[in-house]
């Protein structure tokens, strides 16, 4: 179930309550989000898009605890993230928070599977599970042979893939993706989006999509558009 | 130790420059290696001193000669266990620059008045017995390929003419920082052969009941022979092996000052070194954090980076500077010339603290880098 009229939402995941986000820049404020509510319940597949500076990167900052909002509070599971101190806010993101960027940000020193275990390293698990979490999830993004490859050897759509693997290793509560196919050609966005269908449908797994392309967000079960600072419902798309 | 990989991967990301920074606290180590041997060369007299021990000489210089007669009278002071003295003879073998501090000793005494250094009786036995007889340490007899049975020829730069030596014996030292570079052999030798100067010593060694008690004996001594034409300064061996070191000048300081440059230096390469290797990878570091990697763990890592470019870079500097003093002593001067694993790990902790020092202010930039910021840079 998602909704953004600000109502109870008590079985939701997510509950965004009255988020305001200004910037200020050169001598003005900038008011990127205005009062934004939002419910978002466990194993929905949302997308939000809207025009550039609308607010949507910024949108999912906040609810993956990387940005402070300037009022408004975000809960994730009864947690309101956004009353976390810095050290305990990174060890929330650890456990809950599974982040797909657009540029992929892979560690470019590090392997392929080096990549996918770092969530681990936050872990308690001992070396034998962390490489077989690291495997498991290799696999289930089809790369496990090019564990060893670092990420100059492999192709963007590869490396997306590696990234999804990256967020998906520590089984969190839910995936953030910024605009994962925005740099992927069209097969390679293919690729990428049946991934998350298949997280999503299969699995069950609860993600938050930023997207330009419309195609991409037809995979997902709700888009919203983001206009003003403020959400509005665009309907749900048919899944694929 | 699961965070290794990722330390060394970072390494490994600029291979020039980080070989560029190992070199230069290698260098630092192999310098720093190098002059911890040279001061402890220096400071050899000093570390190895007996407690026990006190050395008379002229009031007015060590050049200065003491009276032989002097000697009964010491040994009739209360406290005084032993008396020995010696005479500096100043020669060199075949060139002056080969070079060898050698001795003439009173031999009834010597030996137990140094019991550190280790003889064969057999050998001892025969160098007593023998008035032209000498005995060599261990590093010089290897360094001219002195052996047992040898003449030796040793040309007298104060006594003139050229004095041979029987090889009677080679001692050693009980410990690695005695010296085994001196040559000993009979004072009524050199009092019999000497033209002038004859019925004098050059300074007494005094070993006393009670290490407690030397300060009073050493006044003892002084008094008895004040007011007379030979006043005598009377002090520990540890203070007299000072005060020699301090007529060379301060050579602590001279290190120290050296030592201080080098890893100023250090410090500021390491740091433009850590702080470029930050700032090229702002983003990868916003990503971490976005991982869930705390503020205090990014730390921690920019810094354990540092301290693996010092403590790599320090241990084959100081492995070098090893490998080299085990080869011996290039100037022949020096009485011992060793790195001592004490000065090795002094070495390595300074270079963790200068890798501390050049990291701490990238690191801590890495640390409070505003996550949202930061990956709009990528």
């Amino acid at each position: 179930m998602v909704t953004v009229d600000g109502s109870a939402g008590a079985e939701a995941l997510i509950r965004v309550r009255n988020l305001d986000k200004t910037y200020r820049r050169g001598g003005h404020d900038i008011h990127v989000l205005q009062g934004l509510n939002l419910n978002v319940g466990e194993g929905e597949f949302v997308a939000f898009m809207g025009p550039s500076g609308s607010g949507k990167t910024t949108l999912l900052n906040l609810l993956g605890g990387l940005d402070l909002p300037s009022a408004g509070s975000v809960t994730v599971s009864g947690d309101e993230i956004t009353r976390l101190s810095g050290r305990r806010l990174a060890a929330w993101r650890a456990r809950h928070v599974g982040f797909i960027f657009q540029m992929y940000n892979l560690v470019p020193v590090l392997t392929a599977f080096q990549n996918v275990e770092l969530p681990l390293l936050l872990t308690h698990l001992p070396k034998a599970e962390r490489r077989r979490h690291a495997e498991t999830a290799l696999d289930l993004v089809g790369l496990v042979d090019r564990m060893d490859h670092y990420p100059r050897q492999l192709s963007g759509g590869q490396e997306q893939r590696v990234a999804i693997a990256r967020a998906l290793v520590a089984d969190p509560t839910f995936l953030l993706c910024d605009e994962p196919t925005g740099d992927l050609d069209r097969a390679s966005a293919d690729e990428v989006l049946n991934l998350l269908d298949q997280l999503s449908g299969n699995y069950g797994k609860t993600i938050l999509m930023v997207t330009h392309d419309p195609r991409a967000a037809e995979r997902a079960g709700v888009v919203l558009h983001l206009e003003k600072g403020l959400l509005i419902e665009g309907g749900a798309a048919e899944r694929a | 130790m699961k965070f290794l990989p990722l330390i060394l991967a970072n390494l490994r990301r600029k291979k020039t420059r980080t070989v560029l920074t190992l070199g230069s606290f290698a260098v630092a180590l192999f310098l720093f290696g190098l002059l911890a041997t040279i001061q402890t060369a220096f400071n050899q007299g000093v570390e190895v001193a007996g407690v026990d021990r006190l050395v008379v000489r002229n009031k007015v210089s060590l050049i200065m000669p003491l009276p032989y007669a002097y000697r009964d009278r010491i040994a009739q002071i209360p406290g005084v266990r032993l008396v020995s003295f010696a005479n500096w003879f100043g020669g060199y073998y075949q060139d002056p620059k080969n070079f060898f501090p050698q001795f003439a000793i009173e031999t009834d005494t010597w030996h137990r008045m140094y019991p550190e250094f280790k003889i064969p009786s057999k050998e001892w036995a025969d160098f007593v017995a023998d008035r032209e007889g000498c005995i060599i340490g261990r590093s010089t007899a290897e360094k001219y390929n002195f052996k047992i049975g040898d003449r030796v020829p040793i040309i007298a730069s104060i006594w003139g003419g050229v004095w041979e030596f029987n090889v009677r014996g080679i001692y050693e030292g009980s410990r690695q920082e005695d010296d085994t570079t001196q040559f000993w052999f009979h004072w009524k030798y050199l009092e019999e052969r000497r033209q002038y100067g004859k019925g004098t010593v050059g300074w007494y060694m005094v070993k006393v009941d009670d290490p407690d008690d030397a300060p009073r004996v050493a006044r003892v001594i002084d008094h008895k022979f004040a007011n007379s034409p030979w006043e005598t300064s009377a002090e520990s061996e540890r203070a007299f092996a000072a005060g020699f070191v301090k007529q060379m000048g301060n050579i602590q300081l001279l290190i120290l000052s050296i030592g201080g440059v080098v890893f100023f230096t250090l410090l500021l390469v390491t740091g433009n070194t850590m702080a470029m290797s930050v700032r090229e990878r702002t983003g990868e570091l916003a990503v971490l954090k976005a991982l869930g990697f705390s503020d205090g763990r990014v730390l921690g890592l920019i810094l354990a980076e540092a301290c693996t470019y010092a403590l790599v870079g320090g241990g084959f500097g100081l492995a070098a500077a090893k490998l080299l003093t085990l080869r011996g002593d290039p100037t022949g001067f020096l009485p011992v010339f060793y790195l001592a694993p004490e000065k090795m790990a002094l070495g390595l902790l300074a270079a963790a603290v200068v890798g501390v020092a050049s990291g701490i202010i990238p690191a801590v930039i890495a640390m409070r880098l505003k996550i949202v910021e930061a990956l709009r840079r990528v």
